[in-house]
């Protein structure tokens, strides 16, 4: 299986502080552990949400809200994909994780295929293939 | 902690940490049977003192102390002290004095590079080529993917006990024949990665294509292999082939979604819905193509067929594909690794590039290959390419001929779906 391990943001994370010579030499090794036991599939830090942008839909509406947000704690800072057995070792990995100072780290499963059951249809798929197609043409 | 609460997460240690445990413990005892029961007993220690002291900030290098000193009771009791583990005995007392005194140091140490290397000797000794396929196959399941017997059992449909008599025969075939817990050396370094690749390739088609039983696919068994491709990749890093082969099977295993339809019956490559293909896994591969590519031209076997792969991947729908391309790649790969299977994709290939007759030509004159008889891809490949020049009746007969052949049950209704397509023209 697969999880999304997501770091919060804090309030260094949002002021753009970035992480010492040390911090970013231990986060160096644990990526490596991740890497040498085959676990790691993915892995970004973000940019403060200073340079972020939200869209907001309603109706036929989009309105662009530029950054910085509020509400810091429900703010990303980073983000891993790891391929598990189990949730169970996810966590195990995660102790491990370089983190301090109150930092919560949140792992969510991801959807495989199955997940969705029948909610692929023959028509649905028809759907995506006329998406396609017209993406195609576009891009000749 | 709750008592399952702890229990899984034992568990969860052991398969971060089981691997890399009798590792160490093989170098240090020279033994990998022996290694693989202390460490089952550390294990056990575990199970008994993590419910109440929980789970210690460093399980491996507690359970790496705790199977140490099992092995000195070991030792003490069975009064085998001759000069040998004399010494043996005096290196696990110098750790264990290390460990007390500086527990941090020797914990540092634990998570450098000698880790890696002891896991890498690791599975050239469960790959080792005095054991035979299938024994190497278990072995290396068991101790570097960490199944259980019972999961290699149900992976491969054979009894438990069969899969537990192999690992027992493995290990002792390893002992009497001295293979010792060491790289090869450079003379053999290519012939025996060749095996450790070809161990973990068998591993992830046996996943990819079930050639027996019920399910098409066994999803779970191609993580397995990837996930010990992957491990490889990092201990080998300057080994070609090793990222020819990891960027085959992520290549691959991007399709794995696409390849099964809603019933679970089997879609192949031209028919599958592209937008269902994985892109994470895609990219990985494309990478580490290209880290093959950069290590090594002209690319070996496990990367020409990644660089094949590569093809498919790219094209953004099946008419796009560069099936001149694909066809160079084949020649390239029948000049060396020369196969009647190669010889037939690369008919296909042929067949995609140059038109059917041409395909076929080429199928007739493997059709006396005694190598492919009883290969149910041959009738569906020349099925296929009469098919596509209107023989319908002789196709036919082709798709029954596969469909009798094939042993598993989805590509046999696949193939009978091609049987009733051909009457209904």
């Amino acid at each position: 299986m697969r999880v999304m391990v997501i770091v919060k943001a804090n309030e260094d994370s949002e002021r753009g502080v970035l992480p010492s010579q040390e911090e970013l030499a231990q986060m160096g090794r644990y990526n490596e552990e991740l890497v040498k036991a085959g676990v790691m599939l993915a892995g970004e830090g973000l940019a403060s949400s200073s340079e972020g942008k939200r869209v907001r839909f309603d109706g036929k509406n989009r309105a662009i809200i530029d950054g910085p947000f509020a509400e810091t704690k429900e703010l990303i800072a980073g983000f891993w994909l790891w391929q598990v057995k189990s949730m169970d070792e996810a966590v195990e990995w995660l102790k491990r994780a370089p983190f301090d100072g109150g930092t919560e780290v949140e792992l969510r499963r991801v959807f495989e295929t199955e997940d969705f059951g029948d909610e692929l249809t023959p028509e649905l798929r028809a759907q995506e293939d006329r998406l396609r197609a017209e993406v195609a043409s576009r891009t000749k | 902690m709750s008592e399952i609460a702890t229990r899984a997460a034992i568990e969860a240690v052991w398969r971060i940490e089981s691997t890399k445990l009798i590792a160490g413990l093989t170098r240090l005892v020279g033994d990998l049977g022996m290694a693989e029961d202390l460490a089952q007993d550390a294990m056990v220690v575990a199970m008994e003192k993590w419910p109440e002291s929980g789970v210690p900030d460093n399980p491996g290098a507690w359970l790496m102390a705790a199977a140490k000193r099992r092995a000195l009771d070991h030792f003490r009791r069975s009064r085998m002290l001759d000069r040998k583990h004399e010494d043996l005995a005096r290196r696990l007392e110098d750790d264990q004095r290390s460990l007390e005194a500086r527990p941090d140091v020797v914990l540092d140490a634990g998570l450098d590079d000698p880790v890696g290397d002891d896991v890498l000797r690791l599975v050239f000794m469960t790959c080792h080529p005095v054991l035979a396929l299938e024994a190497r196959v278990a072995l290396t399941l068991r101790l570097l993917g960490n199944l259980t017997t019972e999961e290699i059992a149900r992976a491969f449909l054979v009894p438990v006990p069969t899969i537990q008599q192999r690992i027992v025969r493995a290990k002792r075939t390893l002992k009497e024949s001295k293979v010792p817990f060491e790289m090869p050396p450079p003379s053999q370094l290519g012939e025996r990665l060749e095996s450790v690749l070809g161990v973990i390739y068998l591993i992830f088609n046996e996943g990819y294509s079930a050639t027996a039983g019920e399910d098409w696919v066994r999803p779970e068994l191609c993580e397995d292999a990837l996930r010990l491709g992957r491990i490889l990749a990092s201990l080998a890093p300057d080994e070609s082939e090793v990222h020819g082969l990891v960027a085959l099977m992520e290549l691959q295993a991007s399709r794995l979604r696409a390849r099964r339809g809603p019933a679970g019956e089997p879609i192949l490559l031209m028919d599958q819905d592209r937008s269902r293909w994985d892109r994470l896994l895609l990219q990985r591969g494309l990478d580490a193509l290209e880290r093959a590519e950069s290590l090594r031209r002209p690319l070996g076997p496990y990367g020409i067929q990644a660089a094949i792969a590569a093809c498919h991947a790219r094209a953004g729908a099946p008419e796009e594909t560069d099936w001149r391309a694909i066809v160079a790649l084949y020649d390239a790969l029948a000049q060396i690794a020369p196969s009647p299977v190669v010889e037939l994709n690369r008919a296909v290939a042929i067949g995609m590039a140059f038109g059917p007759e041409a395909g076929l030509e080429l199928v007739d004159e493997l059709a006396a290959e005694p190598a492919l008889r009883g290969y149910h891809w041959l009738p569906s490949v020349r099925g296929d390419l009469l098919a596509k020049l209107g023989r319908t009746d002789e196709a036919r007969a082709e798709f029954e001929r596969a469909a009798f052949l094939t042993r598993n049950l989805r590509e046999r209704e696949l193939l009978l779906g091609r049987v009733r397509a051909t009457q209904d023209r």
